[in-house]
């Protein structure tokens, strides 16, 4: 059970260090004129775990995951973050805080290879000033090295190198998915979000993405947020499950609780209340 | 050599300098085009401002003193000292810089998501605004700019045409001083927006804006960049051909000129710019040393339009533009 857990954190069955508390969501409620898309929902991520987020279409899973990143401003509650409260921001300031994201369609920069959108990862790690950038001199030089560096390290680990110097936009699909998380991990962030990651994917592909985003989680120790469809992916990855209908949290918990609870399998095999 | 082909050749070396100068315009509008999707109306009256602020900053004018005469009856026009020309142009960077950041306050971040043509007739408002703010700040009657570079033929360049071919080439020297500063710039702003943390991001916001806060960069940051470059260039156009045509309200009209420049190379593309703009430059010139006697010359003021609708017809993307393709 959840609450009988230490916050200091603790170790999975496959032996990785789960931490304290990283995000706490409290009594979210996001409305778009009358729809309310989440209703008073509170959950936690810790650091260092892969926490999934599920539900239904329209459940309010990227809303949840607009909120986490600053794209939507819930009108009740609050987003407790390193142990402050987040002040309102906008999506660029969440995201200099070290909260990197993927979207569920697709945000590229179409018209840069794929080396350059990924170098656009890097953006806020580049402090020399815009003359020794202009002029290529000294801290200039030695940041966009190591900016590099970094990227190469990206494109190596994703398995992009034949297509490092593709324009994107000719790029098929599941690829286009993989250099978007290739950008975001660029960015070295401390929290990962990504929204429905696997979607549209075949087979194939799937089982790559899956194989990514779990040694990104070992190797880099980077926590992830994960919006996913498929039951079974879900299951297999992640540490801890939320799970949302019609906007509200109906299950939150290991996979084998939330397979379990009366209510998710009924949201998930659409039986109705009699 | 023949005459003609020499006389052609000057012909064309004048149309560079143009060009130049058409390029620098045309990348003014390329640049907020590119970052936001506004097609600026009042580059033009931008360039005017600009260099009506610099003659008030260097010849120390008192700003709005028709208006405090009116009102308090005072006889105020000039503080009584000049500015250097160097320190009057950083005074009107600094004063370009600042409306950009009100242009982005007080307009565009009120207007996020509108239609582009929402955002066009907001250009239109700013440059009547604009035209009229001018007017009031520092006088409506036509100014000498003086910047310090000398005009007249350019006897550099006669010389060395004529030992070269035995024939002397006009060229103003204040044209080619217009045209090195133009480059330079251009060449600047290409180096920036290629090579610079800032032009990386503004290319991203170009191409996509929720990718590019997801990826920590500031719209509104990079729109008070854009438009504080379009005044800089604005600045770099009004100071030339003011100081060639005196500072007055024509000026603001070399926007017209970029039109057809922008047609040609692309809305969106810096090379286009400036390739765009070297080709009228240099067309107009040919086509009127060749054309303009058969057909009674000032062909000058239609040529670059024609060459534009002809582009229209056949490639509306112009030379750079990427493919319109319609998706269906
Ligand atoms: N920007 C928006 N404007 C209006 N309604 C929205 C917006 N984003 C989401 N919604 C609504 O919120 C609800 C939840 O949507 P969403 O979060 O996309 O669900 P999910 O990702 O779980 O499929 C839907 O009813 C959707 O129509
Ligand atoms: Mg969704």
């Amino acid at each position: 059970m959840l609450d009988t857990q230490p916050d200091e954190g603790y170790t999975t069955a496959d032996g990785r260090k789960i931490g304290g508390v990283a995000m706490e969501m409290k009594n979210i409620t996001l409305r778009f004129g009358g729809v309310v898309a989440i209703k008073d929902i509170s959950f936690d991520i810790r650091w260092g775990e892969v926490r999934a987020i599920i539900g239904p279409n329209g459940a309010g899973k990227s809303s949840m995951l607009n909120v986490i990143s600053g794209f939507y401003n819930p009108q009740e509650g609050e987003v407790i973050y390193k142990g402050y409260r987040r002040p309102r921001m906008r999506p660029y300031q969440v995201a200099r805080t070290g909260i990197a994201r993927t979207f569920q369609n697709i945000a590229l920069f179409e018209g840069m290879s794929v080396l350059d959108n990924i170098m656009t990862g890097r953006l806020n790690h580049m402090k020399a000033n815009i003359f020794q950038q202009a002029m290529w001199w000294g801290k200039a030089q030695k940041e966009e090295e190591e900016n590099r560096e970094k990227v190469e390290k990206v494109i190596d680990f994703l398995e992009i190198q034949h297509i490092r110097k593709t324009p994107v936009a000719r790029l098929p699909y599941g690829l286009k998915k993989r250099v978007e998380l290739a950008r975001a991990l660029a960015a070295e962030p401390s929290i990962l979000l990504l929204d429905e990651p696997m979607a549209g994917m075949n087979v194939e592909e799937k089982e790559d993405m899956c194989r990514f985003i779990l040694d990104v989680n070992d190797e880099f120790g980077t926590t992830i947020v994960l919006i996913e469809h498929d039951m079974g992916v879900v299951m297999d990855l992640s540490d801890r499950v939320v799970v949302m209908d019609y906007g509200k949290k109906i299950g939150d918990g290991t996979p084998d609780e939330v397979r379990n609870n009366e209510e998710v399998i009924k949201a998930y095999l659409g039986v109705t209340d009699d | 050599m023949p005459d003609t082909l020499l006389f052609a050749m000057e012909a064309a070396a004048n149309g560079l300098t143009a060009g130049v100068m058409y390029a620098l315009v045309a990348l003014g509008f390329v640049l907020i085009f590119k970052a936001s999707g506004i097609f600026n109306f009042s580059q033009g009256v931008m360039a005017l401002f600009a260099a009506l602020t610099l003659v008030g900053l260097q010849s120390g004018q008192i700003p709005f003193a028709h208006l405090i005469n009116a009102i308090f009856g005072t006889r105020l026009h000039y503080f009584g000292f000049t500015l250097p020309t160097l320190a009057a142009i950083a005074g009107t960077v600094v004063v370009m810089i600042v409306f950009a950041w009100l242009v982005e306050r007080y307009i565009f971040r009120h207007l996020v998501n509108q239609e582009p043509i929402i955002l066009f007739m907001a250009t239109i408002g700013l440059a009547y605004f604009l035209e009229g703010l001018g007017d009031l700040m520092w006088g409506a009657e036509v100014k000498r700019l003086d910047v310090g570079i000398p005009q007249g033929m350019s006897l550099a360049v006669d010389e060395t045409t004529f030992n070269w071919f035995g024939y002397g080439f006009y060229m103003d020297t204040l044209e080619l001083w217009a045209a090195l500063i133009a480059a330079i710039l251009v060449g600047a702003l290409v180096v920036f927006s290629q090579y610079t943390k800032q032009g990386r991001a503004l290319r991203a916001v170009a191409d996509d804006h929720q990718a590019a806060l997801s990826v920590g960069i500031s719209l509104r940051f990079i729109w008070v960049l854009v438009w504080s470059l379009a005044g800089i260039v604005a600045l770099v156009a009004g100071m030339m051909w003011g100081a060639k045509s005196g500072v007055q309200f024509s000026l603001s009209l070399i926007a017209l000129k970029a039109l057809p420049v922008l047609i040609l190379g692309g809305f969106t593309s810096i090379p286009g710019a400036i390739v765009g703009g070297l080709i009228i430059g240099v067309g107009e010139k040919l086509f009127d040393f060749f054309m303009g006697p058969l057909i009674g010359g000032a062909t000058e003021n239609w040529f670059a339009y024609m060459l534009a609708l002809v582009f229209l017809l056949f490639r509306p993307q112009g030379l750079f533009g990427e493919k319109i393709i319609e998706r269906v």
